[in-house]
């Protein structure tokens, strides 16, 4: 009854998510695997999750100051978001673009939308079909770090991949 | 969705009337309000006579009123009440001006509250010359009671006008972004207030969206604002200020922001964003009829047009860096007009047309500036940590702001004078930011 009830909660998406795991853990699983084969604790992550994209691969690139040019850091954490991607093809994403305090509220609107634009074109280009991704601005409302130092700008200033949902 | 009977208020129309006693004589004691040094002119305002209690409570409230618009303008310093030698008897009775010169007034401004047959109040009011002995005007305001802040605000506007000859700012409100929460995670409402910060009300919930950027229209109870939402690109929307009834200003699958009514207040113009870029564009309000005004591979944002609606400034990183650009109000002719070291951002043209206010950010500090249309004549008027976001009182002369005055304190508005020198904090309930001034009020 219990895994009854929490398998309702948890939906289609959910069940999808759970097959994918059980399937890339036989199959050895890129990242989920290598965690277990390390012999730190296992891992609960659901391969093909958020969590298996942030922990994993990499959900977030970041840009410097007014910029919004691809760094050769961001390119190969794109790169292993369009891998991500093609392994797990019912994946879609929004990328967000955000921006540090140091702007004003409008530009920076439009400075957000030119980095997330700028992530989503380097994953098309990496041959993630574009309708899997949709891009949003946040510009300067939306900080990781609260804080007003150059270490905080430095994370906010970044376009953040999303999992939006599991297609069917 | 949350209410704004203010409105009713403000409806209630203030009646004008001169009073009949002497035509106000050519003007000797003025203001002039475009030299670069004014000395605030001393002026006297004793409590507004009553003949009853209640009366004298309303006259002692709207005297207050009026003092503190007064001297947030930074041109009048009121004299102490303490200090008045005569005691006014009524506003119909010549003032004994030797015991108003003895004080150093220059202008006295005497009042009276009295009760009308209908049960309204009537605020009668004269500006008097101390030194010519002149009556300088007079005018009379009949209104309901509870209306009484609207009264003085139109007072103080009239004496503005007897001694500046400019009109007044003082019955005005201002929408504003109402912020709580912590900063990863915040709250942003409008909220609307009178000019001096009373009468704060919350006009949206903040629920399902932060409210950015309001702007008033300069002919209707009208805002466009942009609702930044969750995975979704935010939008333009328009809200009726008094049936709180708000939509979404056309439908886009990329994002629209940063919009401004025209002059006139038949169209909107916003930037657009499409596969990242974003240009400027043109809504006609009454068929929502959209026109591109820019097609540049650079950021073309923040578009405000002149008064005489003719030509459109905007922010564009076209060049590199964020300038300040020109152009005509179909999109021709577009023309960068400032040249300093770091970035323009925020052009806000004038109501007066002679200049357009800007933020400027040059070595990690933010400006608030003015610059003629024509790119001479550039002058800062405030720097701080983050000043942001300026927008004009209604005759050109005063400017509101945001300001964040060190790194991690909460956004506040301000006001500051085209001479930079009278700054003055505005009171708002909590952590406000993006102001934008309503045109007179109806």
């Amino acid at each position: 009854m219990k895994v009854n009830d929490s398998m309702k909660l948890m939906g289609v998406a959910g069940l999808m998510a759970l097959a994918a795991a059980c399937s890339s853990t036989k199959s050895t699983g890129p990242d989920v695997a290598a965690t277990d084969n390390a012999g730190t604790s296992v891992s609960s992550i659901v391969a093909g999750s958020q969590d298996d994209l942030e922990q994993n691969v990499g959900h977030r690139v970041f840009f410097g100051y007014d910029q919004y040019s691809l760094t050769a850091q961001a390119q190969s954490t794109l790169q292993r978001q369009a891998d991500f991607l093609k392994q797990y093809p019912n994946v879609r994403i929004q990328v967000s673009g955000n921006c540090d305090e140091r702007g004003t509220r409008e530009y920076n609107l439009a400075l957000g939308a030119r980095r997330a634009e700028a992530a989503r074109a380097y994953l098309v280009s990496m041959g993630v079909d574009s309708s899997r991704i949709t891009t949003v601005s946040y510009g300067k409302e939306r900080p990781i770090d609260p804080r007003s130092t150059e270490e905080a700008w430095s994370l906010n200033r970044n376009a953040t991949s999303t999992i939006v949902n599991v297609g069917a | 969705m949350i209410r704004r009977d203010m409105l009713a208020r403000a409806a209630a129309a203030l009646l004008a009337a001169f009073l009949g006693f002497s035509a106000p004589a050519g003007a000797r004691v003025r203001i002039d309000i475009t030299q670069a040094n004014v000395e605030p002119m001393p002026v006297a305002v004793p409590d507004f006579i009553g003949s009853d209690n209640d009366l004298q409570g309303l006259g002692r409230d709207i005297t207050s009123v009026i003092m503190a618009d007064l001297d947030r303008s930074g041109l009048f310093s009121v004299i102490d009440q303490r200090a008045y030698v005569e005691r006014l008897a009524s506003v119909d009775v010549r003032p004994r001006f030797p015991d108003w010169r003895i004080i150093n007034a220059q202008v006295l401004v005497a009042g009276e509250v009295r009760r009308t047959p209908d049960g309204r109040i009537e605020v009668a009011t004269r500006v008097w010359d101390v030194y010519s002995n002149e009556q300088l005007g007079a005018v009379s305001f009949k209104t309901p009671a509870d209306n009484w802040r609207r009264a003085a605000h139109k007072v103080a506007d009239f004496v503005y006008k007897s001694l500046t000859g400019e009109e007044g700012y003082f019955d005005t409100r201002v929408v504003f972004v109402h912020e709580t929460g912590p900063k990863e995670k915040r709250t942003k409402r409008l909220m609307i207030m009178d000019q001096d910060g009373a009468n704060p009300v919350l006009l949206t919930d903040g629920l399902n969206y932060q409210a950015l950027t309001p702007r008033f229209s300069p002919t209707q109870q009208q805002i466009t604002y942009m609702a930044l939402f969750d995975n979704r690109p935010g939008q333009v929307y328009l809200f009726n200020i008094e049936t709180g009834e708000q939509e979404q200003l056309g439908t886009f699958r990329g994002m629209t922001f940063a919009p401004r009514f025209t002059p006139d207040g038949t169209r909107v113009l916003m930037s657009m964003e499409r596969a990242g870029n974003s240009d400027v564009f043109m809504m006609e309000l009454a068929t929502r009829r959209l026109t591109r005004l820019t097609d540049n591979p650079g950021i073309d944002t923040s578009p405000t047009m002149s008064p005489d609606g003719r030509r459109i400034a905007f922010t564009s990183d076209r060049g590199g860096a964020e300038q300040i650009y020109v152009m005509n109000a179909d999109g021709s002719a577009p023309t960068r007009i400032t040249f300093g070291d770091g970035r323009y951002q925020t052009p806000v043209w004038s109501p007066r047309g002679d200049l357009i206010a800007f933020t400027r950010l040059y070595q990690g500090r933010f400006y608030i500036g003015v610059i003629r249309p024509d790119g001479t004549g550039e002058r800062l008027l405030t720097e701080s940590y983050l000043d942001e976001g300026p927008t004009w009182a209604p005759n050109g002369r005063v400017i509101m702001f945001f300001r964040e005055a060190s790194p991690g304190s909460g956004p506040t508005l301000w006001s500051v004078d085209l001479t930079g020198r009278n700054l003055r904090r505005v009171r708002t309930p909590g952590d406000s930011s993006d102001p934008a001034w309503s045109p007179p009020l109806p």
